[in-house]
Parts: C-alpha cells; sequence; structure tokens
C-alpha cells in the first residue's frame, strides 16, 4: 500500500473530493499557485483550474465568510487558515454564522463547509504559530471539530468532513505533519513512510466523525488524547511499563462516548491528555464525562496533563510542551493513587 | 514668526459630534443635495475612473414639483410605481401594528422601517427570482414587495406554533429562501461577506444568478465590510454591496463611523468598485440605481457600492428612545422628506392617483394587515403561546442530532 506523509494524505483528501464532487471548492491565503505554506493543497489548482483552488487576501473573517455564502449557495468549501492561531478574526463567522445557520434558518440555509488549520507546537513557532485552540470550537453548537493522529486518518476523516452537511474544524496537528512525533524533541523522528499508519489508500474512503480509535490495548489505566499527544501517550506508557489502553478520540464533537465509557470502566483510571491549555480546556469536558458517566469504577482521580495557562513560549517550549515524561508521572501518579 | 510656523504644543483627541442633541434646533444645512434630475447617468460598463464624483452626489428623480425628471427617471410604469407605494403602505401599516402588538407583550422585539420604506421595496423590483438578499433588519420591504405572506412574518414575530423559524430565531430575522431572503443573523456586518461569497459561487457555477449585500452606516466600520469590499473588488463578484446611511446606528450618528470620508459611497472607490449615491426615499431613483447596479452584476461587470441617503425616523427598535440622543422634530426637518408621501404626490401629479384613492388605499392595506394580524393570533403569540414546542429546541443544529444532544434532550424531559 502507498505511504504518505500527512501532507500528502491531506491533499490526496482533497483531490479525491474535487474529482468526485464539482461543488468541492479550496482556497486560502497562499493555496492557489503555490500549493499553501505546508504544501497541503500543492497542485490542486494546477489540476482543478483557478475558479476551484485560488489564493484569498490575507482576511480570515473574508475567507471562512465567503466560505459560508458559497456553501449556502451550494458548493462544498474546503477553506485553509494558515495557522489556527489565525483564526481569531474568522472567529465571528464560524461561531456566530456557520455554526447557527440551520438552526435559524430551520434548515432552509445550511454552512456545509470544512475550515482546516494546521494546530499544536513543537516547532519553535512561538506563540502565534503554537496554540491548540480547539477547545474554543468544542464549546459552540452546531460545530464538528476533528484532530486526526495520522495520515490514514486525516485522509478519511477530512474526506467524510467534506461530505459532512454541517461546518466541520479540522485541526491538523503540525508537528505530525511529517511523521509520529512523540515528544522526544532530541531525536529524530520516525517518517510516515516508515509507519504503519502512512498507509495511506489511494482513493476515495472515509473515517467516520464521531469514533474513536483505541490506539493501544490495556488494562491498567486509560489515556484519552488526540492529535500529537497520542504518539506522546503511547511512548509515555511503554516507557513507564505501565498497561495503558491509550484512545484516540479523533472527533472531539461529536464526541465517542461510549468507547471512553468502556475503557475506563475497565481500567478504573484516567488520565486525559492535551496539548492545549489546561483551563477550561476540553480535557475538562473529558474529566467531567469520565466523573458523570464511571464514577463508580474509579480507582483514582481522573488526572489532567495538559500545556501549562501561559501564552506559548519560545525558548521554553520543551518546559511548556506535555511531554512523555510528564504524562508519564501522571500515568505513575494515578497508578499509586 | 506666525502662528502655524511655531512649536508643535500638545496633540489634543478629536471625536466627532453631531451638529445638534435634544433640546437644539435641528439643522441639515450641511448636507449637501443634489438637484433632482442633475447627475447624469452613466453606460453600466463605464470604467469606475471615470464616475468617482457620482459617490459624492445624490442621485434624485423626484423634484419638488413631484415631477420625475433626469437621465434616471421613467423606469417604471405608473402601475408598477402605484406597486411599490403600495408595498411601501404596507410595510408602514405592519410596522405600526407589530410596533404596537410589541408594546402589548404579545412580542419580545419589533424594529420598524420609517421613513425607509422606498429603500428595500424599490430594490426588490430590480432583482430576477434566483437571486439573493443578505439583509439587515430593516429591509423587510424585500419580502413585502417579493409576495412573502404577512402572516408568516408575523408568525415569526410572535414566534407562535406556525412559526417557519420554530421559535428559535428573534422576532423580524426572517429567513426565506424561496424569495431570494437569507437569514438574518442578527450580527451586524457579517452577511456582507456572505452575499460576496454568495455571488462569487454563483460566477464559479457560471450561473446567471446575483447576490445584494446589506449594511447600515454604522456597520461599515466593521472589518468584514471590508474584507467584503476586497473579495468583491478582488474577485469582480456579480453583487450589489448596498449601504443604507439613515444617519443614526442606535444613538451614533454617522460621523462616527464615516470619520473623514466625505461620504459612506467613497469607501467604495479605494477599491476600484462603482459607487454610487441615491436619495433613499425617492422610489423611482432607488428603482433605477439598483436597475443600473443590478444589470451591470448580471453582465459579469463586477460588484456595484449605493449608497442610500436616508433617516431613520423611527427608533432603532422597541428598546430604544431617540428623544435621548435627538431633537425630537429633527426628522421633520431631513431634507428629502418622506418616501411614501413623496411617489403619493408623483402618482397624484401624474393623474393616476388621488387623495381620496389614496385614503381609501390606506384603509384597504390597514385591513389586510390587521386581518392577518388576527389570523396569526389564532395560532398564538409569544406572551400566550401556543409555542413551538420544546422538542423542536434540540432540533436543526446538526443535520442528524449527536448523541450528546440527544441525553440532553431526554434529560430535559421534552
Amino acid at each position: 500500500m502507498p505511504r504518505k506523509t500527512m501532507v500528502e494524505a491531506i491533499r490526496d483528501a482533497m483531490d479525491v473530493s474535487m474529482q468526485r464532487d464539482d461543488n468541492v471548492i479550496v482556497f486560502g491565503e497562499d493555496v492557489g499557485y503555490f500549493g499553501g505554506v505546508f504544501r497541503c493543497t500543492q497542485g490542486l489548482q494546477q489540476k482543478f483550474g483557478s475558479s476551484r483552488c485560488f489564493d484569498a487576501p490575507i482576511s480570515e473573517s473574508g475567507i471562512v465568510g465567503a466560505a459560508v455564502g458559497m456553501a449556502a449557495y451550494g458548493l462544498r468549501p474546503c477553506v485553509e487558515i494558515q495557522f489556527a492561531d489565525y483564526m481569531y478574526p474568522a472567529y465571528d463567522q464560524i461561531v456566530s454564522e456557520a455554526a447557527r445557520l440551520r438552526y435559524r434558518s430551520n434548515g432552509q440555509f445550511t454552512a456545509p463547509l470544512v475550515v482546516r488549520m494546521p494546530t499544536g507546537g513543537g516547532i519553535f513557532g512561538g506563540q502565534t504559530h503554537s496554540q491548540s485552540p480547539e477547545a474554543l470550537f468544542t464549546h459552540v453548537a452546531g460545530l464538528k471539530t476533528v484532530v486526526p493522529s495520522n495520515p490514514y486518518d486525516a485522509k478519511g476523516l477530512l474526506i467524510a468532513a467534506i461530505e459532512d452537511n454541517d461546518p466541520v474544524i479540522f485541526l491538523e496537528p503540525k508537528r505530525l505533519y511529517n511523521g509520529p512525533f512523540d515528544g522526544h524533541h532530541d531525536r529524530p523522528v520516525t517518517p510516515w513512510a516508515r509507519h504503519p499508519q502512512g498507509e495511506v489508500p489511494d482513493g476515495h474512503y472515509t473515517v467516520p466523525l464521531g469514533k474513536a480509535a483505541i490506539r493501544r490495548e490495556g488494562s491498567a489505566v486509560t489515556v484519552l488524547a488526540y492529535g500529537t499527544m497520542v504518539f506522546v501517550a503511547e511512548a509515555a506508557a511503554t516507557e513507564t511499563g505501565i498497561d495503558a489502553e491509550v484512545i484516540d478520540l479523533r472527533t472531539l464533537v461529536p464526541y465517542d462516548l461510549e468507547t471512553i465509557v468502556a475503557s475506563v470502566n475497565k481500567t478504573g483510571r484516567c488520565v486525559i491528555v492535551h496539548e492545549a491549555t489546561l483551563t477550561s480546556g476540553f480535557g475538562a469536558e473529558l474529566s467531567a464525562l469520565v466523573q458523570e458517566n464511571c464514577f463508580y469504577h474509579l480507582e483514582a482521580p481522573v488526572t489532567r496533563v495538559a500545556g501549562w495557562d501561559t501564552p506559548y513560549p519560545h525558548a521554553q517550549e520543551w518546559d511548556y510542551f506535555p511531554g512523555p515524561a510528564r504524562v508519564g508521572r501522571a500515568l505513575k501518579a494515578v497508578m499509586e493513587a | 514668526m506666525s502662528e502655524s510656523m511655531s512649536e508643535p504644543g500638545p496633540l489634543s483627541f478629536h471625536v466627532p459630534a453631531p451638529a445638534v442633541r435634544p433640546g437644539g434646533t435641528p439643522d441639515f444645512s450641511d448636507v449637501k443635495i443634489s438637484r433632482a434630475g442633475e447627475v447624469r447617468r452613466p453606460d453600466v460598463d463605464v470604467a469606475p475612473e471615470e464616475i468617482r464624483d457620482l459617490a459624492f452626489q445624490i442621485i434624485r428623480v423626484l423634484d419638488r414639483n413631484s415631477e420625475a425628471v433626469g437621465p434616471w427617471a421613467g423606469l417604471l410604469s405608473d402601475q408598477e410605481l402605484l406597486d411599490g407605494l403600495r408595498h411601501m403602505m404596507t410595510l408602514r401599516a405592519f410596522d405600526a401594528r407589530m410596533q404596537m402588538a410589541q408594546r402589548q407583550g404579545k412580542t419580545s422585539f419589533y424594529m420598524q422601517h420609517l421613513g425607509e420604506e422606498a429603500v428595500s421595496c424599490a430594490f426588490r423590483k430590480a432583482l430576477e427570482p434566483g437571486d439573493m438578499n443578505f439583509p439587515t433588519y430593516r429591509q423587510a420591504g424585500l419580502l413585502i414587495a417579493g409576495g412573502y405572506p404577512m402572516l408568516d412574518m408575523m408568525n415569526q414575530i410572535y414566534s407562535n406554533e406556525l412559526d417557519p423559524m420554530k421559535g428559535r430565531q428573534l422576532p423580524v430575522m426572517y429567513s426565506s429562501r424561496e424569495h431570494g431572503f437569507f437569514s438574518i443573523s442578527g450580527n451586524l456586518a457579517t452577511q456582507y461577506i456572505q452575499a460576496v461569497g454568495w455571488a462569487m459561487a454563483s460566477a464559479m457555477k457560471r450561473d446567471t444568478r446575483i447576490a445584494a449585500g446589506w449594511i447600515g452606516d454604522g456597520s461599515t466600520a466593521e472589518s468584514d465590510f471590508h474584507a467584503a469590499l476586497v473579495f468583491a473588488s478582488t474577485y469582480k463578484a456579480p453583487v450589489v454591496l448596498n449601504i443604507v446611511n439613515n444617519q443614526w446606528a442606535i444613538s451614533t450618528f454617522q460621523g462616527i463611523a464615516r470619520g473623514g470620508a466625505g461620504t459612506f459611497a467613497a469607501r467604495g472607490l479605494g477599491f476600484g468598485i462603482p459607487a454610487l449615491r441615491v436619495d433613499g426615499n425617492d422610489y423611482p431613483a432607488v428603482h433605477a440605481v439598483a436597475r443600473w447596479a443590478v444589470e451591470r452584476a448580471r453582465r459579469n461587470l463586477g460588484p456595484t457600492v449605493i449608497e442610500y441617503v436616508t433617516y431613520r425616523v423611527g427608533a432603532h427598535s422597541s428598546s430604544d428612545d431617540p428623544s435621548a440622543y435627538r431633537p425630537k422634530t429633527e426628522s421633520d426637518a431631513w431634507p428629502l422628506g418622506d418616501p411614501v408621501l413623496r411617489l403619493k404626490n408623483h402618482l397624484i401629479h401624474r393623474g393616476f392617483w388621488s387623495e381620496d384613492r389614496h385614503k381609501q388605499a390606506e384603509a384597504e392595506v390597514m385591513a389586510a394587515v390587521i386581518a392577518a394580524q388576527k389570523e396569526a393570533e389564532t395560532h398564538g403569540t409569544l406572551h400566550t403561546g401556543p409555542h413551538p414546542s420544546a422538542r423542536d429546541m434540540f432540533e436543526g443544529v446538526y443535520e442528524q442530532m449527536p448523541p450528546h444532544l440527544r441525553r440532553q434532550r431526554q434529560q430535559g424531559g421534552v
């Protein structure tokens, strides 16, 4: 089976979708001629023409606002925000418009659009190229929020997102674009070409939204993670020797409560890991869900490992990043509790 | 050494203020009004740079003698003008009854059009089926003139059992795809760029439909306004970008949003978009300018900015009291008059209408509004119900209800 990087898998998802449906269009800053700063749209303009893949002005609210109008017309825009950190000018269009259009018009108008954006740190991007704003989307009724962790899922989830009739926020962990980064920044990363999850089938397939995946089976403790933290959690489990079950949520909203509850009820322990800041992060929601649904099976307090409640620093990136050592300490702590 | 050559002193901070506040004598002497018929009518394929002056004049058709004059006159038949008069009268009567219904507690909130009826009523008649408006809350004339049933509007205003929006959206934030009326958000300016996106999509699909964006003078200060103009300009989108300058953004006079620009229409010039300014209280002028811009869009010549110079005679909304920030008599002093009265006088001048027939029409229009209102109230008001069910609240958030919402609906016991 062909192996692809996450960038290639994401590009392939758009390519396949654009081939299957003339209404799928792609635009954003630098995405047309140049193919995007991360190269995710490379070649699409050449292949599909500049009316289906084109450069946009530096105006995130304009990009998403125009996409809402296009989606209401009947297109399926898949737009790129260059970094999730640049999303804020578009937030009103996402929250007040895309997310509510179906509801407030009683289904007369809908916004089947995808907003792709690279998320997360680990690339020395400082505070403007490293943020993980997923909780700002999971808090909004009417949005679906997806965070893939590998090329296979990225392609299947993105095709599913493009085909979905509701607006989908598609957060791409940029540290995973080229390989499964496990938080050991001082070691080389295995390229996706040598990783089984780099196997990406040609053509059309989907990974359903709203379904989690168990990445590592275990019986001692459940780790809930998504994006880059899936590999960090796996590394922490291996390095501590703790028999952790690592769940990759893949879709944050709608979340896969069934898989979460089944796992925590089995293990009786739960550690939640995300790179975003701790307070009011999505981990708080997960923690509440576990408490509400698994309380009588719990043998230790639910524990969160997250980014500190600071802006994303530059020089102190690896002090900020919740790497395998911190996750490992949390695993040990819940096992000893 | 002259004063101007001396060392600069400390800076001073500038906050524009209207010429007159409550207690003062209204004064619009600084509003430069072009004579009716005075402003030229360029060809629709004119180069934008050749008509920059039109952003600073006011296209007018009806003169002081109630005659239609000049190059923008003569597009509408007497019957079409009479239809327009009826639409405006209907909107005015509708507003009067719904404003009263709000005061009676039958709904939470209302926004009227008093003084601005010509803008949306006349614009609507320049569009074709399939075109799409992205309106604000003060363009219900698009619905009235487009044949949307008053009963449906009232059912939404009352949030009753027949509310087409199932009780989920505020009163007056209507939506009708069938009538070319995009769901009103209620957030300001967001829909201006959506209109441009819709128009871009029409062009991408090589369709023939065009879009119209709507915004008020105050909201032109929002960044989405500028995004819309950039996108419309860059992609030559088939869109008409309407700015309704009714002088007031709640209590804030238009100078706060306009700043140093001479006019709101002039905002279009920096984007290379042709910009026209029109007497918003002059039904045939509004219609003629709308037709010009619609034709440009339809012929793939790109966007047009239109500023409608009008005056918000009523309060901003049922929650507003304008006597707190502007003279009570200011609307009487507004130099462009009343749109209903002006069109009525024009039709009388043409011998097509009379005071008696107008009185009769007023009674007919009011009777139709009251009949619709009575029928709507048999289906409930916000005060008395019946309302859409609590179950409806959970529907339509997504195409398919996700499990977490299903659980919440069960918890809610509905």
